[in-house]
């Protein structure tokens, strides 16, 4: 006997993937690219010695970042843990500003004070870019309770890595969230390794980790996060139930990353995954690889074009790399800036009273 | 015209205020709203201002305060109160790394104008789990700013001041002064502001300067009463009001004027704001002291729950005297 295969949902043909036009269609492949493409880069110069701390790289992930974040509207607002160079160029920023903060300059996003953990752009809606994991997710739900105090309609994405669901700040921030009604979408980018340990060492659970929203009362659903007009699809239906009923959701995206927890990280490979998993995840399951397949489906895309795409992101991120070499390092003087509001506007108040204790 | 209020009516009017003065004030935390707090400071203010401004949350400090980060991120001036500051322990990383880093972190892109407040003291027989006092811990991280009111009238001025600052303000207050009374100024005077990082003169002296915050600045007051007609010396008492932006010029001046000095400091010794104070001194106005430094803290181990011995582990007037004795 055999038993059929589930006939996948045609999420190609839901509303919100029917609304794309064949340009934004394009536009996406393109910014998956281009993040692989500048992850790619910043490996090859962390590797080079030209940046310091820690490189958690996005590649495998693109799907979820590009999926979730191109449903944003003008009140929507994003804010996700350290590994976030993916989120920043989805929301808009620019290669230069990325990557000028992770080689430590002037020119970088926070200056060159944030690194690689912390990039920001409250201009662009995306407030970090944090390193505690799960630390964020009291923040999430603070700009979300924040757009409902200040009577606006909108959301907050709030990313956490599959490891975050374990922390206790996360279950007080759902519990909050139910409770007050509060229009956050947890994303739990579930990549299935927190750092070295596996998802069934390290989380009890019974499907799946999302379904632990059942228990503050909380609707939640998982994504096939290789597959972006699944992301899409089934995101909009979360951020919908934020903005119009204000009510919080607990998304699972499934993805994989194909480097480590970071570039410290050497045991990713033959150590706690095997090599096959790697390369299975690579060949039927690249979010890249099967949004090219489908957009070529489609008529979309040509591989000329998408040949084209790749060589353009792969010399944008080389143009980030000069930009961020040839940029100024920030000075002594400016260690002191950017540590009070008060201080940095020269306010009547940062002249009253001793702020900095150094001789 | 000034009235008579307590310490806990003064903090109620100057949020009551501010709550009036700018809507985006929002005040949060367990029991503040129906249950009108946990020690009646925001008593009555859910009935006049509402669900939307006097927010009751779980008991959830890591949770409701990194809300507020988040939220203030946005414009919303959230106004936190832990029940205690003892509990500040299970909202650490929200209270140092989201509070005091965002700023330094997004480059100056991000603010976080919160202000947290709630008692922080020994002397109440909760022992060592309720009793912490963490100014001193608080100031030691840039990107955070600590005020600690002794008298009603500065607890309103600071409390205001606190929450028009747009930088993170952590207000320490005292719920053995909770009940204390003094003059504040009428709100028809005008707006009744204590500036951050402005000390006050609470007793003029000549022979040696007890430098203090908080409780211990009552302490030090009666400690001073006994010195003058016991002993016959003369005095003075400093509040430092504000422990980050801290008043230097303020300190260094009652330290010429009298050239010893006794800091009275509820925090335990070991790197305490009376150990920043202490190296002040030493750095800037070394030539001027006749005398070593001295300290009365809280004496070196978690806070005893015993009511017959409570009080002799804070600083009290028989051990500010006892010291002052030393060098006067």
């Amino acid at each position: 006997m055999t038993s059929a295969a589930p006939i996948p949902l045609d999420f190609a043909s839901s509303p919100i993937n029917q609304a794309l036009t064949p340009e934004r269609k394009v536009e996406l492949y393109s910014q998956m690219v281009r993040i692989r493409q500048f992850e790619s880069t910043a490996l090859k110069y962390y590797q080079g010695g030209k940046m310091s701390g820690f490189l958690h790289l996005y590649i495998g992930q693109e799907a979820v970042a590009v999926g979730t974040i191109s449903l944003g509207g003008a009140d929507d607002h994003f804010i996700t843990a350290y590994r976030d160079h993916g989120h920043a160029l989805a929301v808009g920023m620019g290669m230069n500003e990325c990557m000028a903060e992770m080689f430590g300059k002037q020119t970088g996003c926070s200056k060159g004070k944030g690194g690689s953990m912390h990039f920001f752009a409250p201009d662009k809606n995306f407030w970090g870019g944090h390193g505690i994991v799960a630390g964020q997710t009291p923040l999430g739900l603070g700009l979300a309770y924040g757009l409902k105090y200040l009577g606006r309609e909108g959301c907050c994405l709030c990313f956490l890595g599959d490891g975050a669901v374990n922390q206790g700040a996360f279950h007080e921030s759902l519990n909050i969230a139910s409770l007050f009604g509060i229009p956050v979408v947890y994303v739990i980018e579930n990549n299935g390794y927190s750092m070295g340990t596996s998802q069934k060492r390290s989380s009890a659970y019974n499907s799946c980790l999302a379904q632990r929203a059942e228990a503050y009362a909380i609707e939640w659903d998982v994504i096939d996060g290789s597959n972006l007009y699944e992301v899409r699809a089934k995101t909009h239906i979360a951020m919908e139930r934020a903005r119009k009923e204000q009510k919080p959701t607990v998304l699972e995206i499934d993805t994989y990353r194909y480097y480590g927890h970071s570039v410290a990280d050497s045991s990713h490979k033959g150590g706690y995954r095997t090599p096959e998993e790697i390369e299975n995840y690579k060949q039927n399951h690249d979010p890249i690889s099967v949004f090219k397949r489908i957009l070529i489906a489609e008529g979309v895309l040509t591989d000329v074009m998408a040949d084209q795409i790749k060589v353009a992101a792969k010399n944008e991120a080389a143009a980030s790399v000069k930009f961020a070499e040839e940029s100024p390092a920030p000075t002594i003087a400016d260690i002191g800036t950017d540590v009070y509001w008060e201080t940095d506007n020269n306010t009547s108040a940062s002249k009253i009273g001793r702020h900095f204790f150094n001789d | 015209m000034s009235r008579i209020l307590t310490y806990r009516e003064a903090l109620r009017e100057g949020l009551d205020e501010e709550l009036a003065r700018d809507s985006n004030v929002v005040l949060m935390g367990e029991e503040v709203a129906q249950y009108n707090g946990a020690y009646k400071v925001t008593e009555g203010l859910w009935k006049k201002w509402g669900d939307k401004r006097v927010v009751d949350t779980p008991i959830s400090e890591a949770g409701f305060i990194g809300m507020g980060i988040g939220a203030s991120m946005l414009g919303v001036r959230p106004v936190m109160e832990l029940m205690f500051w003892s509990f500040h322990s299970v909202a650490f990383d929200q209270l140092v790394s989201n509070a005091a880093c965002v700023r330094y972190m997004s480059g100056g892109l991000c603010n976080c104008p919160i202000v947290v407040r709630g008692p922080a003291n020994g002397g109440t027989g909760v022992g060592a789990t309720h009793s912490h006092i963490p100014e001193g811990l608080f100031a030691a991280f840039p990107g955070l700013k600590v005020c600690v009111p002794a008298t009603p009238a500065d607890a309103k001025g600071l409390i205001k001041a606190a929450i028009r600052d747009n930088d993170p303000v952590y207000v320490m207050e005292n719920t053995l002064l909770y009940g204390t009374t003094g003059e504040v100024p009428d709100p028809a005077d005008g707006d009744h502001i204590v500036p951050l990082g402005v000390a006050d003169l609470k007793r003029e002296g000549t022979d040696v300067s007890l430098i203090a915050h908080g409780r211990s600045v009552i302490q030090a007051l009666a400690a001073a009463e006994i010195l003058q007609s016991e002993h016959g010396i003369n005095a003075e008492v400093l509040d430092l009001r504000s422990i980050r932006p801290i008043d230097q010029d303020a300190i260094l001046k009652t330290v010429m004027k009298t050239n010893k000095v006794v800091l009275v400091d509820e925090s335990k010794p070991f790197g305490g704001v009376s150990a920043m104070v202490a190296m002040l001194i030493q750095d800037h106005a070394f030539d001027y002291l006749d005398a070593p430094i001295k300290r009365v803290c809280s004496l070196d181990a978690p806070a005893i729950y015993s009511p017959h011995i409570e009080h002799e582990q804070l600083p009290n007037p028989r051990r500010i005297v006892e010291k002052v004795l030393t060098i006067a």
